[in-house]
């Protein structure tokens, strides 16, 4: 029924050329027969819709409550300037194109209209039809020669000669490797220190991340302690939407832990469409949470299906070993490793893993800097916890023997937290891990700030900003330091850069694979190139890279962003604000499914005894309960924290602890021999 | 050497003595001597000794002779909730003496709050009066402020203590912060103390046992549910982290599960001054008996932390023991009656913890070990006596037989067999929670300062012989290594030019310390920011005035130069 209103739009859309030939919808496509109309120019599609949108906005009123917006924008070209800005937009056109799929029946001139909604929501020279010719594709499980073709910010057909459309621009692979675009799981590009904000932003961090071949980064979202989480989060969301040139996702760290929080947390996971958030055993007195704050943490967060992120480094010792470090007259940098020594991260991280396998939540190791810390992981992961472990290119890279640099400025720029080991065995030890699996993703940490900021710490090291580049060197390090060398094979490296934080995420297979279906986010390889790195020709504003002059084979030749070729011929070809925020579901398989099972088997029970009537020393009734231990005196230091006291108390008063307890009544004697000798289950033949 | 406390001794230690034909087994070697007494000390060893007439011989007939036991750790007549242990100095060390221990040390636990010092003469008041052996104590750190400071140092070098116990677990009561721990551990570390960890971590448990409450379980399985052995572990690694941060010397007390062993283990692999102390129970029973239908007698296994319930606990925790990875064993002995136990019979978090053992304890390690063939007889003396007289800097005086040693000495019989029931040991105790267990090993005849306390089965003890032995700091066991490694870590700061670049703008900070990204304080700590508020104020304050703020960070005036130039 459809195809003679096709032809009709067709001869229509031969007409006018301003038209983009981008505005294709993923409904659309489904009925191809459609799709190939849709070329039609604004005006004339425009005046159809105006004459049936009516009904179209009645019959999806019935089906869909959320589209009626929408649908109102449609009738009124004056309107559509004002439906511009918008970014949901793109969303709920998702949400037309399933109502339509589902009413075939409707008269053509509905999709018209639908296709022309969609032109005005979304940039024109978004999406274009792309077909990558003889690569070697190589996902996490295997690699093997095939086309890949893309249309719509999709990819459409893997395989040998496939049949694709004419006007279709083709890029020729050479035989090169075909690679899923690098997910970066861990930037800060809007962490403002001191309220001064990081020198690269969305869009300047994003333009780096695609020239180094990473076409999604998930950035923190680091609320101040006293702040509402969720208000934090729209602000971070409205700026990347505004900059970011590739898809994000957000972690939201929880500065502080308490009732309110909860509410955040919950409406976080279930409506914004975040599983992931950090906590952080550093920074006392600031983010820090205690041992117990961090068990009730863990145990909601599981509950919610929420993978926890942890900063793991003992913020106690940190504070005392600063204050030491201090007082010797060590101001610069070098304080900053010699306050933090290794097996403070390795104990926190041994700590962390502890509570998440205590109440069987999966714990997600951020900032693997040190050895001892990934040697901590790695016995964890044989025991069966579930915990995953992320290195950062600087701890992959480098080493922590710079801070000890005479340029203060060098010096500091090595600053971050865990701090790089000064061991320059590091890296390679965490290549090693990262080919074995016992280490599963690369974040960057990035997080730049310039040498000014960097000089606030300059007579105090614990204030200098920490932070250190690395978004647009991590997959090339990788490459260069594991792959280059035989450590890992190709399909490794897809798995450490993309697929696994894909996996853990709940992003897979939409990212992380080039398969049918998955976003068009692909890189095409060069194993040989040797770029040399240097500020001078970063993509960062940077004005000092930690590593400087240091070589890497292994280069992107071609990114495809969203199905648009984005960096090609050293060139980047971006444009602010077209990221989209690519929301997460709780519970990823990859690391829920394990601890799910095993809620299920693990069942505690009581031994049901028969009831002890046996002598029962009398105490004086104590106020306090919980520790069962040779005396009962409150301790004047330490104040008690009222939800735990609580529940116990009520518990106890149960067990007999009445008002008139301290009364002797009928004490004392009956505790040697009561009065008709020792029986029942007391006796202990 | 002098002997405190030995006033109001009458002249029994002038006993003479004289064992012939023994195999006298220290430490380090085996050989067969005559050994002579007098005055409570060995005067000789050799063959054919020529000795004054009139002395009492004993033959040996080539049995071992082995220095007396020393138990590092029980708690007798510990105060509890108005109450004591059942095991007084007196019936405690006198069960002691006939499984063969000769010294005990016990803990001094001052209640939170009061004086340190106080507590240990309290306690030294009730252990001279009724000890039978000799004995030394360790005092506990329950709170830490200044004037504990002051008392630990009074306690170091006045009162002859040299180790003390800080707690990682009881929630409010004993547990000490990580930066508490830290400074403890650095003054001690300072002043030659050996610090003794309670490892647990407090904060979980507090929270798994809420929940064991809430699920219904009430029971002593909710004991060792709501301290599962992983929190033991991580609170060791924790200690070790500590300790190795602040260079001092690490007791880890109470090692009852495979995994706390193994993190000790590792830690002394990578060159940390760590010893570990695995107790009699751990040593010979599991925790599987907390699932026991028989309310009392699962009480009766209730310490902390506890027994682990995987049965193979035991025999690892001795292979550990043989293979040098832990040191010294207690007994960690601390016994109530089943009433007291029943103080918790509603809720397991209230029962007293606590398990016999000082009695059984060389015969167990005897049976388990060197019976099995995981240890030699010099091992065994080491960790039942050796080892733990080197922590205690007592060494040579404790723990050896040889001139001029303290007569403590032990015949030992490899090969008697001995049922361990409540119905016949010496402890007051009416469960033991080795009940029924047949050990291989059992002193045949035990000295102790020059007098025969136990021979042919039958005990002589008399209460109040028992001397303080004082101990003093800095033993070189532990402090050799710690020494040498202060003087090689020293920490220099690089020499910089200054930097002059230019410097971003801003707000100095009211809290010093913490490198990051806000200002705002938290409203949950007090103490501790103090120190850092003054640490910082040197540096923040004297910024704002100076350094005109603005524009200074994009260009500055002259371009960029100086240091901050980058190639």
């Amino acid at each position: 029924s459809l195809s003679p209103s096709l032809s009709l739009s067709f001869s229509l859309s031969l007409s006018p050329s301003l038209s983009p030939s981008l505005s294709l919808s993923h409904s659309l496509i489904l009925s191809v027969s459609l799709s190939h109309s849709l070329h039609s120019s604004l005006p004339l599609s425009l005046t159809v819709s105006l004459s049936l949108s009516l009904s179209l906005s009645l019959s999806l009123s019935l089906s869909l409550s959320i589209p009626l917006s929408l649908s109102l924008s449609l009738f009124l070209p004056l309107s559509l300037p004002l439906s511009l800005p918008l970014s949901p937009s793109l969303s709920l056109s998702h949400s037309l194109c399933l109502s339509l799929s589902l009413s075939p029946f409707l008269p053509p001139s509905l999709s018209h209209s639908l296709s022309v909604s969609l032109s005005l929501s979304i940039p024109p020279s978004l999406f274009e039809r792309l077909l990558i010719k003889g690569g070697r594709v190589v996902n996490d499980d295997q690699s093997f020669y095939a086309d890949v073709y893309v249309e719509d910010g999709v990819i459409k057909q893997v395989g040998e000669n496939l049949v694709v459309p004419g006007g279709v621009r083709v890029v020729e692979a050479e035989g090169r490797m075909v690679i899923p675009g690098g997910i970066d799981t861990n930037t800060c590009l809007n962490k403002a220190y001191l309220d001064s904000p990081p020198v690269d932003d969305f869009y300047q961090g994003t333009k780096a991340a695609l020239a180094g071949g990473t076409t999604m980064i998930i950035d923190h979202v680091t609320p101040q302690p006293g702040t509402s989480l969720l208000q934090v989060f729209e602000q971070w969301q409205e700026v990347a939407d505004r900059k970011c040139c590739c898809d994000y996702s957000l972690h939201v760290d929880i500065p502080q832990w308490d009732e309110g929080v909860k509410d955040e947390l919950e409406v976080l996971v279930q409506e914004k469409g975040i599983n992931s958030f950090q906590v952080y055993m550093a920074y006392k007195d600031l983010f820090q949470m205690t041992d117990t704050q961090l068990y009730e943490a863990f145990s909601f967060l599981s509950n919610l299906g929420a993978v926890v992120l942890v900063h793991a480094e003992n913020g106690d010792l940190i504070a005392q070993e600063q204050k030491k470090i201090l007082e010797m007259g060590i101001t610069g940098p070098e304080g900053h490793p010699l306050s933090r020594p290794e097996e403070l991260e390795a104990e926190a991280v041994f700590r962390a893993i502890t509570i998440g396998n205590r109440v069987n939540c999966p714990v997600y190791i951020t900032r693997v800097m040190s050895k001892s810390a990934a040697d901590t992981l790695t016995q964890a992961r044989r025991k069966g916890c579930v915990v995953f472990g992320e290195p950062l290119t600087a701890s992959l890279a480098t080493d922590g023997s710079h801070y000890w640099n005479r340029n203060w400025a060098k010096a500091a720029a090595c600053v971050t937290s865990p701090p790089l080991s000064p061991d320059p065995t590091t890296p390679q030890h965490l290549h090693t891990l990262l080919a074995c699996g016992d280490l599963q993703v690369v974040g960057s940490g990035h997080c730049a700030y310039s040498t000014a900021q960097k000089a606030i710490g300059k007579d105090n090291f614990t204030l200098i900003p920490e932070g250190t580049n690395g978004l647009e060197e991590r997959m090339g390090f990788v490459w260069d330091r594991a792959a280059a060398l035989g450590k890992m094979d190709e399909n490794q490296f897809v798995a450490v850069t993309s697929t696994n934080a894909a996996k853990i995420f709940n992003l897979y297979p939409r990212k992380g694979r080039i398969a049918v279906g998955s976003d068009a986010d692909i890189v095409i390889w060069d194993p040989d190139r040797i770029k040399t790195i240097t500020a001078k020709l970063q993509q960062s504003a940077l004005e000092y890279n930690i590593f400087e002059g240091m070589e890497c084979r292994g280069v992107p030749v071609l990114v495809v962003s969203q199905g648009r070729v984005v960096y090609e011929d050293d060139k980047l070809n971006v444009q602010q604000g077209t990221g989209r925020f690519i929301p997460r579901k709780p519970f990823p398989d990859h690391a829920y499914q394990r601890i799910n099972t095993r809620n299920k088997v693990i069942g505690r029970q009581a031994v049901s005894r028969g009831v002890y009537d046996g002598p029962v020393y009398d105490v004086p009734s104590t106020p306090k309960y919980i520790t069962p231990a040779p005396s009962a005196k409150t301790s004047p230091t330490t104040q008690q924290p009222p939800p735990i006291r609580n529940l116990h108390q009520s518990n106890f008063s149960l067990s007999g602890a009445q008002v008139d307890d301290n009364v002797p009544r009928r004490s004392g004697h009956r505790i040697i021999a009561p009065p008709g000798g020792r029986s029942n289950i007391t006796s202990l033949g | 050497m002098s002997y405190q406390g030995k006033k109001n001794i009458p002249k029994i230690t002038s006993d003479r003595l004289l064992i012939k034909g023994g195999r006298i087994v220290n430490d380090d070697q085996s050989f067969c001597a005559d050994i002579y007494m007098e005055d409570g000390l060995i005067k000789q060893i050799g063959d054919n000794l020529i000795v004054p007439g009139g002395v009492k011989t004993i033959e040996a007939d080539g049995k071992m002779v082995i220095p007396g036991g020393i138990d590092i750790h029980t708690h007798f007549q510990m105060p509890y909730r108005g109450t004591t242990t059942v095991d007084d100095f007196c019936q405690g060390t006198k069960a002691a003496l006939a499984g063969g221990t000769t010294m005990i040390v016990d803990h001094v636990i001052p209640e939170p709050g009061s004086s340190l010092v106080e507590a240990f003469e309290r306690w030294r008041e009730w252990a001279d009066e009724k000890s039978c052996c000799d004995y030394s104590l360790h005092v506990d750190i329950t709170h830490w402020n200044d004037s504990v400071k002051q008392e630990v140092e009074i306690l170091l070098k006045e009162k002859g203590v040299n180790s003390f116990q800080v707690y990682m677990a009881y929630k409010d009561l004993y547990q000490m912060s990580n930066s508490e721990l830290y400074e403890i551990f650095t003054f001690l570390g300072e002043l030659g103390g050996i610090v003794q960890v309670h490892a647990e971590n407090g904060e979980i448990i507090a929270e798994e046992q809420a929940r064991m409450l809430e699920i219904g379980i009430t029971g002593p399985e909710g004991h060792v549910l709501s301290r599962p052995e992983e929190l033991e572990a991580e609170a060791v690694f924790r200690a070790v982290t500590i300790a190795s941060q602040t260079n001092c010397p690490l007791y880890v007390t109470r090692v009852m599960s495979k995994s706390a062993a193994d993190i000790i283990s590792q830690a002394r692999k990578k060159g940390n001054v760590v010893f570990g102390e695995p107790i009699t129970a751990s040593l010979g029973t599991d925790g599987t008996h907390y699932w026991s239908k028989n309310w009392a007698k699962a009480a009766s296994y209730v310490t902390s932390p506890p027994l682990s319930p995987d049965p193979t606990t035991p025999d690892y925790l001795n292979t550990m023991l043989a293979s040098g990875d832990l040191n010294v064993t207690g007994s960690a002995h601390c016994t109530f009656s089943v009433a007291q136990k029943a103080i918790g019979k509603d809720d397991f978090t209230q029962i007293p913890e606590g398990v016999n053992g000082v009695e059984e304890r060389m015969s167990l390690i005897w049976d388990k070990a060197v019976v099995s063939g995981k240890m030699d007889e010099n091992l065994f003396v080491a960790v039942t006596s050796t080892n733990a007289a080197k922590i205690l800097n007592l060494y040579p005086r404790k723990g050896r037989i040889a001139v001029g040693s303290d007569s403590d000495l032990v015949i030992w019989d490899p090969d008697l067999v001995k049922t361990v029931t409540a119905k016949t040991h010496n402890s007051a105790a009416e469960y033991n929670v080795f009940e029924g267990m047949e050990l291989r090993g059992a002193p045949m005849l035990v000295i102790c300062q020059g007098k025969i306390v136990l021979e042919d089965g039958k005990l002589q003890a008399t209460s109040g012989l028992g001397r303080f032995i004082p101990c003093s700091s800095f033993p070189d066991f532990a402090y050799k290594r710690i020494k040498a490694r202060k003087q090689l870590a020293v920490l220099r700061a690089v020499p910089r030019g200054m930097y002059d670049g230019p410097v971003s703008d801003f707000i100095p900070m009211s809290r010093g310390a913490t490198p990051s990204a806000s200002t705002r304080s938290s409203p949950t700590k007090a103490p501790i920011r103090n120190l850092h508020q003054s640490g910082f104020s040197l540096a923040g304050p004297e910024e704002a005035p100076i350094r005109p703020a603005g524009r200074r960070i994009v260009v500055p005036p002259g371009g960029r130069s100086n240091i901050t130039s980058l190639s």
